[in-house]
């Protein structure tokens, strides 16, 4: 018989077992205790949830690398790093976003188990080691994420974001299944190690490239890469301020995380075949962020061109295909998760008396009626302009020395390029702030949690990350070199 | 011919009656009955006046959710199939495999009571 | 004459192969949405007998019971009931064939690729190892069961998460709770008394009553 009675080893996926088990015990939690009270006691406990996982994966660190499940789910360095991140995305997130929620009526118990439903989908599929269970994984995030677009189902745009987002993540999952059997009918596998082996002696069929293409195609859907963007400012826009920092941190990491994955981990000896889609897709978004970008006046379709280019920016390191490559991209994305979640909670801030208000010119004159947020702010875009001294600096100048190094000149010199546009309209949103006519000033603040996520993460993009780039660099190198054993 | 195929003969042949009877009795009614259609014998009818809107309406919601319900423990139900079958082989492990999955669908299923989803008023 | 049994399901196939082709066509190519959505039903139940002869008859029954079940019941209820204009949607639609038609070239480029380039290595034939028992030991359906449960018990799991997740967001995105509607409650109907209901009250000549609910009403 095929079929084993063993057990698999459970330990390895703990963090993931833990996550579900509490995930239900969440949502019975929020549906016994009375309405009035369960969103906050619900976003509590999940918060609580997704710290006890994250210190339940601190304790794998220094593990070797592991595979159980029949090979079906993996854990190592670079998967813990990986989900560290994704778990901060998503509890920083999931903080903010209370008084927003609360005033728009949407404050259900139901949006922290999503929130943590989607996380769990996340670090399924940044351990799949197999493309069913990438796909698993996948689906779970994706699935959490449609509805989390339109959880405010009373208002249009909220509606339509879901309903786009839903549609196109719906074709690129066909796209990917489309390659993954292509993948399986010449290649006769879907699991990564075995995939790695057979592809690394001789000449890969075409049907292995043609499949491949269509799963590059359907990873771009997931990371927002150009020419799969479509949906993102949409997306972003319409969504609940909240949901999009929540888009716009987590589930990019691990999307970028399962690409990784997916590239060195099944195709390694194919890297002259997918390195070329890969520079393309990273140059087109790189251009797309930057060019797009400057004609936006609402910030949070600004921000949605922003995060595309610095997708773009991230795959320069995947593009190099080397452990220098995959620990600069890394690096990127960590810095990148700190910037755009302080980003998003002063986005969360803005509002005047009749809500929330999402132009850049409601920006205007900050510096003179608030000027500690109109300093956060200024060193948000600074960084994600990729200034020197800012964290920002820092990941571009790890990625494009990557690049350089693996004789990707023309790569890191369009990255540069890009980058000098893109400073552009950054800023001119500190110009807005620092120089134009003040705009009435912003009300209420957004309480204690946004305002100490602002602080905390200003400052860790201010010329003070530099202590903490070295340790970041250690974790980051250590990951890579699990990821290429 | 393989025998699993062998197995699905009668309802090969059934098909194929069903088939042709049809074809002939649709067919018959073409071909033999006498037919005059005009104006009146086609509309709608609608107690002798004419239709006053399409048929077509917007409907409740509710409707859905109620189907979209249905299909999720549809699915369920698909997966308990194959476990019926091979359970003798799959054992306590096997067993416990399902008890968990029954166990998640079941969460779901006491979150759906207590929010009144499957309530109709 | 013997009738040669042999040729039967190569019969059988082009007669299914037959009716899902064109069922498939006319599902896009009927007026009626309705008319669409029936002919889809008999595309997917040929599409079941393509399973059954390629000896996949659990596939074949799923297809029947979730999608022509419960899917197709899905969408007949919503093109009998939606309030769209259906002609007025199709209209215009005859421009995207150019582009229809690209993509239908594109699938068929791939389709041929995939015939003519099938070269199958050595690794791919140790890879792909029948993975399953033949269809004389084992049917298929044991065979799932055999390895759905216990090998697979991560994808298992991860489905039944899925499905959860489908749960939660049916409701989050329909449900509402309605105010002021009244419910049966079983127990408090039965268990309420007469001095619960109503009150006798002795109306004075000249004073009238209240009509304010007492404690008890």
């Amino acid at each position: 018989m095929v079929f084993n009675e063993v057990i698999p080893n459970l330990g390895i996926a703990l963090p993931e077992i833990v996550m579900a088990v509490g995930a239900l015990a969440l949502l019975m939690v929020g549906v016994f205790s009375t309405a009035d009270k369960a969103y906050r006691l619900v976003t509590n406990l999940a918060a609580a949830l997704l710290l006890l996982t994250a210190i339940l994966l601190i304790t794998q660190v220094g593990g070797e690398r592991q595979v159980t499940f029949g090979g079906m789910f993996v854990s190592d360095g670079f998967a813990i790093f990986t989900k560290i991140l994704v778990l901060i995305g998503s509890g920083i997130s999931l903080l903010m976003a209370e008084r927003f929620l609360k005033e728009h009526n949407v404050a259900k118990f139901e949006y922290p188990v999503l929130v943590v439903l989607a996380t769990l989908g996340m670090m399924a599929m940044i351990s799949a080691n197999n493309f069913l269970s990438l796909y698993i994984g996948l689906e779970l995030q994706s699935l959490a994420l449609y509805v989390l677009a339109s959880i405010n189902r009373d208002r249009n745009r909220s509606t339509e974001a879901g309903l786009k987002y839903f549609v196109l993540g719906a074709l690129s999952s066909g796209m990917l299944l489309f390659g993954i059997s292509y993948i399986y009918g010449f290649a006769g596998s879907i699991e990564f190690d075995v995939l790695a082996e057979t592809l690394a002696s001789g000449e890969a069929s075409v049907g292995v490239i043609v499949g491949l293409v269509f799963l590059i195609a359907a990873l771009a859907f997931k990371i927002s890469a150009v020419p799969f963007h479509m949906w993102t400012p949409d997306v972003y826009e319409g969504a609940p301020t909240p949901v999009t920092a929540f888009f716009a941190s987590a589930p990019k990491v691990a999307a970028l995380a399962l690409f990784v994955r997916v590239m060195i981990g099944a195709f390694p000896d194919m890297l002259h075949e997918w390195q070329q889609v890969v520079i393309f897709i990273s140059i087109a978004s790189m251009f797309v962020g930057a060019f797009l970008a400057l004609v936006q006046t609402n910030i949070k379709r600004l921000m949605a061109y922003s995060s595309i280019g610095h997708v773009g920016f991230a795959l320069v390191g995947l593009a190099a295909g080397t452990q220098e490559g995959i620990t600069a991209l890394l690096i990127y994305v960590a810095i990148y998760l700190t910037m755009t979640l302080g980003a998003f909670g002063a986005i969360l801030s803005m509002r005047r008396g009749d809500g929330m208000v999402e132009s850049i010119h409601d920006l205007a004159g900050l510096s003179r009626t608030n000027l500690p947020m109109a300093l956060a702010i200024a060193t948000f875009m600074f960084s994600l302009a990729g200034i020197p001294l800012l964290a920002g600096f820092f990941g571009k100048w790890e990625v494009f020395k990557a690049a350089v190094n693996a004789d990707l000149v023309p790569l890191a010199i369009i990255g540069v390029l890009t980058s000098v546009v893109g400073a552009f309209y950054y800023l001119r949103v500190i110009k807005i702030m620092f120089f134009d006519d003040p705009a009435p000033a912003f009300e209420g603040g957004a309480g204690r949690t946004v305002s100490l996520v602002i602080g905390v993460t200003a400052i860790v993009n201010s010329p003070v990350s530099f202590l903490l780039i070295s340790p970041l660099t250690v974790a980051a190198a250590w990951a890579a070199g699990s990821l290429l054993y | 011919m393989e025998s699993l195929l062998v197995q699905y003969l009668p309802i090969l042949i059934f098909l194929g009656i069903a088939i042709v009877l049809s074809v002939i009795f649709v067919g018959a009614a073409v071909l033999v009955a006498k037919q005059a259609p005009d104006d009146e014998k086609l509309s709608a009818y609608e107690c002798g006046f004419d239709a006053f809107e399409e048929s077509r309406n917007q409907f409740d919601v509710r409707f859905y959710l109620v189907a979209i319900l249905f299909i999720i423990f549809d699915l369920e139900v698909a997966f308990l199939f194959p476990w019926a079958v091979s359970l003798g082989e799959i054992g306590v492990y096997g067993f416990w495999s399902m008890m968990i999955f029954l166990g998640v669908l079941t969460v779901g299923f006491v979150y759906e009571w207590k929010k009144g989803a499957l309530e109709w008023e | 004459m013997d009738f040669p049994v042999e040729i039967l399901p190569a019969l059988a196939f082009y007669m299914f192969a037959a009716i899902t082709v064109a069922s498939g066509f006319l599902v896009i190519f009927a007026k009626n949405p309705v008319h669409s959505v029936l002919w889809l039903i008999l595309a997917f139940f040929s599409a079941a007998g393509l399973f059954v002869l390629m000896g996949a008859e659990f596939l074949a029954m799923l297809l029947v019971i979730v999608y022509v079940g419960a899917v197709a019941v899905l969408f007949l209820f919503v093109v009998m009931m939606l309030d769209i204009n259906f002609e007025e949607l199709r209209e215009g639609a005859l421009d995207y064939i150019p582009i229809g038609a690209l993509i239908g070239l594109i699938l068929l480029a791939e389709l041929v690729t995939l015939g003519s380039a099938w070269v199958v290595g050595e690794d791919i034939t140790r890879n792909a190892a029948a993975p399953m028992p033949s269809v004389a030991e084992v049917h298929n359906t044991e065979a799932i069961g055999q390895i759905l449960y216990t090998d697979y018990i991560y994808a298992f799991q991860g489905a039944g998460l899925v499905l959860l997740v489908a749960m939660i967001g049916a409701i989050v995105l329909t449900h509402r709770t309605r105010t002021g509607v009244r419910r049966q409650n079983i127990s408090a109907q039965v268990s309420r008394r007469p001095e619960d209901a109503f009150e006798l009250v002795n109306v004075k000549s000249g004073e009238g009553v209240s009509l304010t609910p007492g404690k008890k009403g």
